[in-house]
């Protein structure tokens, strides 16, 4: 028998897709209507079937996994706690609940995404607007150093390319649409102007756009290898349009400059707001790492990477972040949660996190469980538990899981892990 | 069963001012001295203390999107404000959450911050419809206090549109839909058409000002939802931030706003921003007694004040524009966020100057309100946290009221042209501890319209404050002997000894199920979420309290 739950919400990017169909068959999905490609993996692929725990090696009760983590957090001095982006704010909160519990290092996948994009916003602020308001006003779209094309299939369609809206109700024939990156991508085909820029050139470009806009003369004929008529052609874009956007992403925030690239992307959006209105929008990459950061924020004052050791919180990118903490060998136990450093991390931090006892709570056996000490199957946030999820622009879903779940939960699993711990 | 006993009782809904009065606990209520069993009552003895029910903020900014924003913005407000985790029981374990900050403090240390300074129950100021889960997901972080959220509708795209076509009654079933939605409390309205405005580099400067692409204007507004306040009956009156605030001779238009609104019931929040005097670009002065002359006057108005502190802070309003132009005055960091079709907003820190000539004008201006504005159940205490300043400052605006000597000693120390012609010196008046209580918790729990708050007779909530008696008001008041909440000791001494949750109050009025359809249409083209994920659900509240509307 066929089963069919309409709009369920796609948990696989920061889209948070909110229309999708899915049919079930046997508690399987085995169809997700509307999805993306990327969505529909997530829905089809995604086996609920209750695992057992793994503990060195061994499969045993939840019971004994639950007070094996419990002694190894008991018995660790300086844990780091890392991951929380694909899981929802209610384990996120009990996630960081834990940390202040014993102590800990806290950080989240932000730190190898949008970390730089929240160093910005602390420097300068952020000039921002939700998804509605690119779909219902935009006249200026830029794509910039992102790739919605394949990161984010469906964010054309529902937010920043074709919409229709009241200011904009021919949809994409309304709209001007810019690209910025280094090498032309599936994105770049979609625009109407595209600009390559050599890589690492980024600041360089935008700091002419701003003292462009500013009236300054440039003498400069090329900069970052971009002919200069092409620049004053979109800063004159920038400048007249009724209502900009520039939609970012980690061609900015993971290249040389980082936060400094951001940085001067929101002073040239934030400088725009004088002419005219213009927003920038983060296309944050996991279904939920803006609500990490908004978690992290509301419960610590901080967005990420923050310890827990002075028992109060302690900010420090650079300091407290994952990859740094690892790759200095601070850390000597760690639980990861919804993310798969193994996989992501640097070489020398991945293989450090080997060295340590490691507990993995993820509804996959990702690369990362494989060589942890302890690997919980919990359900995926989304499918088989229900829980909330903020989207890129930081608007709040609630996510109804969709097939019925014999798994439990991440924040169950953390509450029984803090009752049985003895600190 | 608890009883204080011997305490000075300062319950003005009850009409008692100071009076020796005991006061009985029984299930988290106030009861009746036949109830209970002394000789199984707890008994604090309250002798030569003042017993005041818990403080009551009608208007604050704890929890939400922009609330957020500010935090995230803000590592510096963290730093150096850090309040580590307490172990409160050994077992079964419980321990405080630690936190951070002060002008926009950690969701856990909002909540103790509070609680140690008396107060148990706080309503937030603004929350966009479509972040009200954000703002709810926050409550559940806020432990201890009682919460409620006002819910931004006055720049909202489906109102504007009824307005225009005339079909008040479709929009009065629309908010009715729209409160039960958002699990909010009230009506707010921020700047009408204003915010709007904004989305094209616009504003409104007048209550006839056109509203760009709806052809209404900011009375017609103001009008439509005070009329539906009225219809649902809501607990609470329309919730109102006006034209122009922080502008240079804005007391006027406040002064014609609060006119319009004659002979209907409204609230206007942070009045010490909206009563300046003088012209653009021209030193501002002080108009408190315009707009105060006009509150006295209208006995359906009630008004807070928004005081002024020197100090830092972090400014926050859905009046986008106004952040923009503080932005763009001061150069300080500047968050914007426009939210689709219903509001927008912004965050900017700004730090009050005692030397700075604009500053010690608002200062002056708040404090006058308070002592121009004759009826204590018409004014109440708030800084408009943290645009003011943050709420931790409350005990010494408290002490700059009941102690002109000490008022007078911050009046001297403040820019010497804003001292010039200051109205303040003039002004004798000191309030009294019965006004206090009123203008920090009966006058506020009445106004909002929680009824079994803010006062101690029977059937109240045991939300109850004790202070010792001291000459120094300020000190006073920032730390209370005892403070209980719904008849449980949660602090001592200015210090935490219990944690548990607080209630959510919402309403949710009938309305003629007929407006689903319309409005799900409305939402399929507005928005880019669906209908059916835009309401919260009562289960996303872990503690809600349904109050009842009297339409
Ligand atoms: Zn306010």
């Amino acid at each position: 028998m066929t089963t069919t739950v309409e709009n369920a919400v796609c948990t696989f990017c920061g889209c948070l897709c909110d229309d999708i169909r899915v049919e079930i068959e046997n508690d399987r999905i085995v169809k997700a209507k509307r999805a993306c490609a990327n969505g529909r993996g997530m829905f089809m692929d995604y086996d609920p079937t209750p695992r057992k725990p793994r503990v060195a090696g061994k499969a045993v009760s939840w019971k004994q996994a639950v007070k094996a983590c419990a002694r190894i957090l008991d018995d660790a001095e300086s844990p780091l706690i890392y991951g929380l982006s694909s899981t929802s704010t209610e384990a996120q909160k009990k996630t960081v609940a834990l940390a202040d519990r014993i102590g800990a290092m806290i950080d989240t996948t932000s730190s190898v995404c949008h970390g730089p994009t929240g160093l910005a916003m602390q420097a300068l602020g952020e000039a921002t607007c939700t998804l509605g308001e690119v779909a219902n006003r935009a006249d200026l779209v830029i794509f910039w150093g992102c790739n919605p094309a394949e990161a984010h299939m469906r964010h054309f369609s529902r937010y920043s390319l074709t919409p229709k809206g009241r200011l904009v109700p021919e949809g994409r024939k309304d709209r001007t649409v810019w690209g910025v990156d280094v090498r032309p991508t599936k994105t770049s085909r979609m625009v109407d102007h595209f600009i390559q820029i050599d890589p690492g050139s980024d600041y360089e470009v935008l700091t002419t756009l701003r003292a462009m806009l500013k009236g300054y003369r440039i003498e400069a004929e090329q900069i970052g290898g971009v002919p200069l008529t092409q620049l004053t052609e979109l800063a004159h874009a920038m400048k007249t349009c009724r209502f900009g956007a520039v939609c970012m992403g980690m061609g900015l925030t993971m290249t040389r400059g980082r936060d400094l690239n951001v940085r001067e992307l929101f002073a040239l959006v934030a400088d725009l707001n004088s002419q005219t209105r213009f927003s920038v929008v983060p296309m944050r990459g996991h279904s939920n790492v803006a609500g990490a950061d908004q978690v992290m924020t509301w419960q610590t004052g901080y967005p990420f990477a923050v310890s827990f050791a002075k028992g109060y919180p302690v900010y420090g990118p650079g300091e407290f972040t994952a990859v740094d903490v690892l790759a200095r060998k601070e850390a000597d136990a760690a639980l990861i949660i919804a993310s798969d450093p193994a996989a992501h991390f640097p070489r020398k931090a991945a293989a450090y996190l080997e060295t340590i006892p490691t507990i993995v709570l993820d509804p996959e056996e990702n690369l990362t469980a494989r060589t942890a000490e302890i690997f919980l199957p919990t359900a995926c946030a989304g499918i088989d538990a229900s829980g909330t999820f903020y989207r890129m622009d930081n608007i709040s879903i609630h996510a109804q899981a969709v097939v019925a779940s014999g798994r439990p939960t991440d924040q169950d699993i953390l509450q029984d892990i803090m009752e049985a711990m003895q600190t | 069963m608890i009883g204080i006993i011997n305490g000075r009782v300062y319950d003005p809904c009850n009409g008692i001012d100071g009076k020796v009065r005991d006061i009985w606990v029984k299930d988290g209520r106030i009861v009746s001295p036949a109830e209970v069993d002394r000789s199984a009552a707890d008994i604090i003895d309250a002798d030569g203390m003042v017993v005041m029910p818990g403080g009551v903020d009608i208007h604050s900014h704890i929890a939400g999107g922009k609330v957020n924003a500010g935090r995230k913005m803000r590592p510096d407000d963290s730093r150096g404000h850090e309040r580590p985790s307490r172990e409160l029981s050994q077992s079964p374990r419980v321990y405080t959450r630690s936190g951070t900050g002060r002008s926009v403090a950690s969701t856990f240390k909002t909540a103790y911050d509070y609680v140690e300074m008396g107060y148990t129950t706080v309503m937030e100021g603004a929350s966009p419809p479509l972040m009200a889960r954000h703002t709810h997901e926050e409550f559940e972080d806020i432990p201890i206090l009682d919460k409620g959220g006002y819910i931004l509708m006055g720049n909202n795209h489906f109102i504007m549109d009824c307005i225009r076509r005339n079909e008040k009654e479709k929009a009065r079933d629309y908010v009715a839909w729209l409160l039960g939605a958002t699990k909010g409390f009230g009506i707010k309205i921020v700047n009408p058409g204003g915010v709007e405005n904004f989305k094209y580099k616009q504003n409104v400067t007048d209550l006839d000002d056109k509203v760009i692409g709806f052809d209404v204007t900011p009375r017609r507004i103001l009008e439509t939802l005070s009329w539906i306040n009225d219809e649902l009956g809501l607990p609470h009156v329309p919730h109102i931030h006006g034209l122009n605030l922080g502008l240079n001779g804005n007391a006027d238009i406040t002064a014609e706003t609060l006119i319009a609104m004659t002979g209907r019931e409204a609230h206007f929040t942070h009045l010490q921003f909206m009563s300046y005097g003088g012209e653009m670009g021209k030193p501002v002065r002080s108009a408190a007694e315009v707009t105060a002359r006009v509150v006295n006057a209208n006995p359906n108005i009630t008004v807070d004040v928004g005081q002024v502190v020197f100090g830092d802070t972090t400014t926050m309003t859905a009046d986008g524009p106004v952040q923009y132009r503080l932005h763009a005055l001061t150069g300080n960091k500047w968050f914007n966020d426009d939210v689709e079709a219903e509001t927008g907003g912004g965050v900017t820190p700004c730090v009050y100057r005692k030397s700075n000539p604009f500053n010690a004008v608002q200062w002056l201006v708040g404090l006058e309100l308070f002592l121009l504005i004759e009826d204590p159940w018409r004014v109440y205490l708030t800084t408009d946290h943290p645009n003011g300043g943050p709420f931790t400052c409350y005990p010494q605006v408290i002490r700059m009221l009941m102690d002109r000597d000490f008022r007078m000693q911050a009046f001297e120390g403040i820019s010497k042209l804003a001292r010039k012609n200051a109205l303040l010196p003039e002004l004798d008046r000191e309030y009294s501890l019965y006004e206090i209580a009123i203008i920090t918790r009966a006058g506020t729990a009445k106004r909002i319209g929680l009824d079994w708050k803010g006062h101690l007779g029977v059937g109240a909530d045991a939300d109850i404050t004790v202070y010792a008696d001291m000459e120094d008001r300020e000190a006073m008041f920032a730390r209370p002997r005892y403070v209980f909440k719904d008849g449980v000791l949660v602090a001592r001494d200015g210090q935490i000894v219990c944690e548990r949750p607080g209630q959510t109050v919402y309403v949710s009025p009938d309305y003629d199920t007929a407006i689903e359809k319309e409005v799900r249409r409305h939402i399929e083209d507005n928005y880019t979420i669906a209908f059916e994920h835009y309401a919260v659900s009562e289960k996303e509240l872990s503690n809600g309290r349904q109050v009842a509307c009297k339409p």
